[in-house]
Parts: C-alpha cells; sequence; structure tokens
C-alpha cells in the first residue's frame, strides 16, 4: 500500500514537473532522461532478466531514429509515424540478430552483438542514397516548445516500465531468471530457452526502437556517429542500468535519471562555476564513476542499497563480514 | 594480377602487428576467461608514450619498445591486482562485472589522454616512415616489414617462455583447468596478475610498432580492441598459435576488401568475418588445427 502511495507521488511529480521547471534546458534534461529510461529498462530487460548481456542496444536506438527519419526522407510523412513503425522494424531486427547471436552464450553473445553494432555503424555510414551517410537526417521539429515532447516521452517511459514490470512478474520473467541463473538447468525442466530470449529480445528492441523513433522527433536531427554508437547508446545503456542496478524494476530509471544528470553537470562544467576543463573531463568523471560503482557496488544502487545503508548507518554489516 | 598480389603483402604484414595484438587478447581470454574490453585503449597508451619519447627525447619508435612494454607490463599489473581480481570476490547478478570493469578502464585511459593530448591527429615522421624495398615489383613497406620481424621474434620469445619456462607453463595449466591448477600448487591470483600484464606488454609491443605507419589519435583503441576480438575468436580462445593464424589471415582479409570491395567498409570485412565465425565455426581454428 505504501509503495503503490510512493509510485502515485512520483508519477503526480512527474506530470506536475514541466509547470515547476520553467527553464527550457532543464525541461531538456527532463527528456533525455525519460528516454534513457526507456533505453534503460528495455536493456535491462534483456540483460539483467534474461542474463544476455547486450553490448548492441545502439542496433535497435539507431534502427528506431532512422525509420523515423526515412518516414520524413523517403516517404514524406511526419516523423511521428515512425513511432509506429519503428517497433515493428526493430522488432523484426531484434528478431533476427537474437536468432543468430543466442546459440552463443555469456562473453561471445556480448561479442556478437558488439559486431552487429559496428556493421549497422558501417553500413548505415556507407549507404548514402538511403541513409545520407554521415551528413544524417535532418527534419523540422512540430513543436517548439519542450511541453509536449514532455509528456510523451513521460507517456512512453511508464508504458515501458509498467511492461517490464508486468513481464517479470509474470511466468515469461521467471522463466528469463532461470535461464539468466543457470541455462543448462532451465532446459533441462523444459524451458525453451532460445524461445524465451527471443521473447525477451523481441520486447527489448521494441522499446528501445521507440526510444530511437522519438529521439529523431525530438532533436530533429540523427547522424550514423551518434545513434549507431558503440559508446553513447550501447555501453551507456549498459552504465544506466549497472548503476541502478540490474535485475531490478527501478534500477535502470534511476540510474537514467543519474547518469544524465551527472554527464549535463559535467558537459555544462557544473551549470557553468567551475572552470571549463571540467567540461573537457565529463566522459573521463563516468568512467571514474563506471569504476566505483563496479568495484564498490556491483549490483547498482538498488541492489546494494542495504550496503549504502550500512555506510551511513555505520553498522557492521553481516553480509559483507560474511564475504570478507 | 599485380594488385592482387600487392594486396596480400600489404595485408600479411600488417597481420603481423594484427596478430601480436591478438595474442596478448587470447592468453588473457584463455586465462581469465573474460573480454577484455580495454585492449585497444592499452595500445593506444603505449602509442602514445612511444609518441612522447618520440617527440621530447627523439628516440625512435622501435627502440622505444624497450620502454614502452615494461611501462605497460606494470599498468596491466596494476590493473589486474587491484581493478578485476577483487571482482571475483563480491557477488553480483551479472557475471559479465569484470568486463564491464574493462570499459570503464578503457575509458578511463582514453579520456585522460584526450585530456592531455587533446583529440588531435598526430603521427611520427621518421626517415624511414615511406621508404620501401622493391621485390620483382612488388613494394615492401620498410616500416611495416620491420615492425613484422620485431613481431615475429616476441611471438618466438613468448612460445620459448609459454613451453619452456615453470612460469609459462604455471599460465598454461591455469587456461587450461583452473581448479586442477590451484591444486597443484599454482598461485592463480598471481598467474592471472602476470598474464594481464604480458597481454599489455605484448599489445604495447604492437603499438610501438604501428606508430611510424598509422596515425594516433584517442579513439584509435576501439577499433583494435574489436580486431583483437575477431583474431581471438577466429583463432579459438586461449589459442596462441590460433591467433597468429587469426591476425594474418584478418590483415589479409582488410586488405583484399579494402582493394575489391570498398575502402570504407574496410572494418566492416572484419566484423563480418567475425559474425561467420562465431556462427560456423565457434571454436574457430583451435577446432581444426586442436593446437
Amino acid at each position: 500500500m505504501n509503495r503503490k502511495k510512493a509510485l502515485l507521488a512520483l508519477i503526480l511529480a512527474l506530470l506536475l514537473l514541466p509547470f515547476i521547471v520553467t527553464s527550457d534546458y532543464y525541461r531538456h534534461v527532463f527528456i533525455l532522461s525519460l528516454i534513457w529510461v526507456i533505453i534503460g529498462s528495455s536493456w535491462n530487460l534483456l540483460s539483467g532478466y534474461a542474463g544476455q548481456v547486450s553490448f548492441g542496444h545502439a542496433i535497435f536506438f539507431g534502427t528506431g531514429a532512422y525509420t523515423a527519419g526515412l518516414c520524413v526522407t523517403k516517404l514524406h510523412i511526419s516523423a511521428w509515424w515512425g513511432m509506429l513503425f519503428a517497433g515493428p522494424v526493430t522488432m523484426i531486427v531484434g528478431f533476427i540478430i537474437g536468432w543468430i547471436c543466442f546459440r552463443l552464450r555469456g562473453p561471445y553473445f556480448a561479442l556478437a552483438t558488439i559486431a552487429f553494432g559496428e556493421i549497422f555503424l558501417q553500413v548505415a555510414k556507407v549507404w548514402k542514397s538511403l541513409t545520407g551517410g554521415m551528413l544524417g537526417i535532418l527534419i523540422i521539429q512540430s513543436f517548439r516548445s519542450k511541453i509536449p515532447y514532455y509528456y510523451i516521452g513521460l507517456c512512453l517511459a511508464i508504458l515501458c516500465v509498467a511492461v517490464v514490470y508486468k513481464v517479470v512478474n509474470s511466468k515469461w520473467g521467471y522463466y528469463f531468471v532461470a535461464i539468466r541463473e543457470d541455462q543448462d538447468a532451465a532446459e533441462a525442466i523444459g524451458v525453451s530457452a532460445f524461445r524465451y530470449k527471443t521473447i525477451a529480445i523481441i520486447i527489448s528492441s521494441f522499446f528501445t526502437g521507440l526510444a530511437g523513433a522519438f529521439y529523431m522527433n525530438y532533436m530533429a536531427f540523427i547522424d550514423p556517429q551518434v545513434v549507431f554508437s558503440l559508446h553513447y547508446i550501447s555501453i551507456m545503456a549498459i552504465l544506466v542500468s549497472i548503476i541502478g542496478g540490474v535485475g531490478t524494476i527501478w534500477g535502470p530509471p534511476l540510474g537514467a535519471f543519474i547518469m544524465v544528470w551527472l554527464q549535463e553537470t559535467f558537459r555544462s562544467s557544473i551549470f557553468g562555476l567551475a572552470p571549463r576543463w571540467v567540461s573537457e573531463a565529463h566522459v573521463l568523471a563516468f568512467g571514474i564513476l563506471v569504476i566505483i560503482v563496479i568495484r564498490y557496488l556491483p549490483n547498482g544502487i538498488i541492489g546494494d542499497w542495504h550496503k549504502i545503508a550500512n555506510f551511513f548507518s555505520r553498522k557492521p554489516s553481516l553480509v559483507s563480514q560474511e564475504k570478507s | 594480377m599485380y594488385t592482387f598480389f600487392q594486396t596480400l603483402v600489404a595485408g600479411f604484414l600488417i597481420g603481423g602487428i594484427y596478430a601480436l595484438v591478438g595474442i596478448g587478447m587470447t592468453l588473457i581470454m584463455g586465462v581469465m576467461k573474460i573480454i577484455n574490453l580495454a585492449h585497444g585503449q592499452l595500445m593506444m597508451v603505449s602509442m602514445y608514450l612511444t609518441y612522447v619519447l618520440f617527440t621530447q627525447f627523439n628516440i625512435d619508435p622501435y627502440v622505444a619498445l624497450i620502454i614502452t612494454m615494461p611501462a605497460l607490463f606494470l599498468l596491466g599489473l596494476f590493473i589486474q591486482k587491484y581493478f578485476l581480481n577483487p571482482l571475483l570476490r563480491v557477488e553480483s547478478i551479472l557475471p559479465e562485472n569484470q568486463v564491464l570493469m574493462t570499459v570503464g578502464i578503457g575509458m578511463v585511459l582514453t579520456e585522460i589522454m584526450r585530456f592531455i593530448f587533446r583529440s588531435d591527429y598526430k603521427s611520427v615522421k621518421t626517415s624511414y616512415s615511406m621508404s620501401a624495398i622493391y621485390l620483382k615489383g612488388l613494394s615492401i613497406n620498410l616500416p611495416m616489414l620491420i615492425a613484422f620481424g620485431i613481431a615475429l621474434v616476441l611471438t618466438i620469445a613468448l612460445f620459448w617462455f609459454l613451453l619452456k619456462t615453470d612460469l609459462g607453463k604455471s599460465i598454461r595449466a591455469t587456461a587450461q583447468n583452473k581448479e586442477a591448477a590451484v591444486l597443484l600448487g599454482v598461485n592463480a591470483e598471481w598467474i592471472t596478475i602476470l598474464t594481464y600484464g604480458i597481454g599489455a606488454g605484448l599489445v604495447a609491443a604492437a603499438g610501438s610498432l604501428l606508430l611510424p605507419i598509422y596515425y594516433l589519435f584517442p579513439d584509435i583503441g576501439g577499433p583494435f580492441t574489436l580486431k583483437a576480438f575477431v583474431i581471438t575468436m577466429l583463432g579459438g580462445m586461449g589459442s596462441t598459435v590460433g591467433a597468429i593464424v587469426g591476425g594474418v589471415v584478418l590483415g589479409i582479409a582488410e586488405s583484399l576488401g579494402s582493394t575489391y570491395v570498398s575502402m570504407a567498409l574496410r572494418d566492416t570485412v572484419a566484423m563480418v568475418i567475425f559474425i561467420l565465425v562465431l556462427i560456423f565455426l565457434p571454436g574457430g581454428l583451435k577446432k581444426i588445427t586442436k593446437i
């Protein structure tokens, strides 16, 4: 009951947010955070729950973004149609990639997804007649105000988190975790690992694709180096979940807000207060944060919450004593 | 026909250096069973070190090997001891935590270099950078040939180390079966530290050897990390002989790809090979050659 109230309060706060925050810059950062909530949550479904660590979510994000962009440049319809097409298209891409890669396990799967990510990046760069090559795609934004984008992003984010929540707490979710913990044992009791991994990647790619299409609409400009980037998208998707907590519902949304705000804080040199060199070091700060979190909080802020709580209450933790 | 042989020669020579990149990776993968996503970034650090030694102290890149290899060896020891090994003792949901840690380390290394040297492209102009020798009409780039020779010597030295010394034998034993090796008195933790150090040292050598041929910028590490995977997968995880063959195959395939398909798709060739190998030959060449 208490949880439900907290959730309602959170949603209410998010709904009222654009009226409290009037600066367009901060609204922009909130919209970016919401996009990352979607990507992080969908990454988490495939990797955190089903255990298939993907280094290639940029494939789905990029595919979604290009689907929306191509609606404008090739079909001459609004990029919002892309939101309709992006889901199915990325689902197909996800299915094909899953079909090829799911015969591989653990690090091999991760490697294959990196390889596919690079192939998509290169193809998007080289296939100039379709994608515009390195020049990317430029469209005209539909709204001048940020508020409509904020609400659309919020709806998508809530939808995504709700679907992930539903899936994880259903039979499928338990199969996912069984496959993550021990694929052979899961198969021995009759869980088709291949089928459930495919389900996971399809849902995951669907939402990442939607996020991509929304990004296209919002930013009005994409180029292959950004939307298919291993660093800016694929690894960021992992970091968002790692920081918040892999295999938890609320980890990725929390991680998304932390990472985006941290990134923006550094990129703007702590909102103009610090000297300029701080902004040059923003990726460095990022990397250091990753190292610290993985080293000390391997299950993320939500997953290792008891460690943080114990650290501040200065009580020796039973769990950590046992492990050391 | 001339173009074909010229392409083949160029591919073969660059393949020798790729092999050196790949051997380090395959050693690390064999012993620790993790992908080292900071591999190319270690090479990039070595390249910057070589660059500084050349511009500040006028030390020839090939001589700089003597400094870069031990330096990166120590850096590797440090990374493994203080960042990667401690992760084995903490429990986490994802087994790939060590891999993600190497991502973080790679990012930090890249950004430190970007911070110091900016994102500009740099290159080293030695007196022999552009020189070539001609053999029956085929031109052979001299720095590439020297690099190939040094790579060969280092590879042979590594083989001698792995086959003849006790430490080398311990490394091979740990790679084959960690539990059994520990039971027989191998200090597995020290072996993983040492292996990472050796892997870093070898890739450092590759960096110094590449500098006269390649240009240098902070993000150069990423593509080389990917190349190192392809080589490792092609050769079979943990197989040093496989890594050499894999390196040469990759070099030749890239060369042929950029000559006959498209220069722009050069890096895609490697990825396509990689996926084909993963699907059709999951164990790599190791499965065929059994070495």
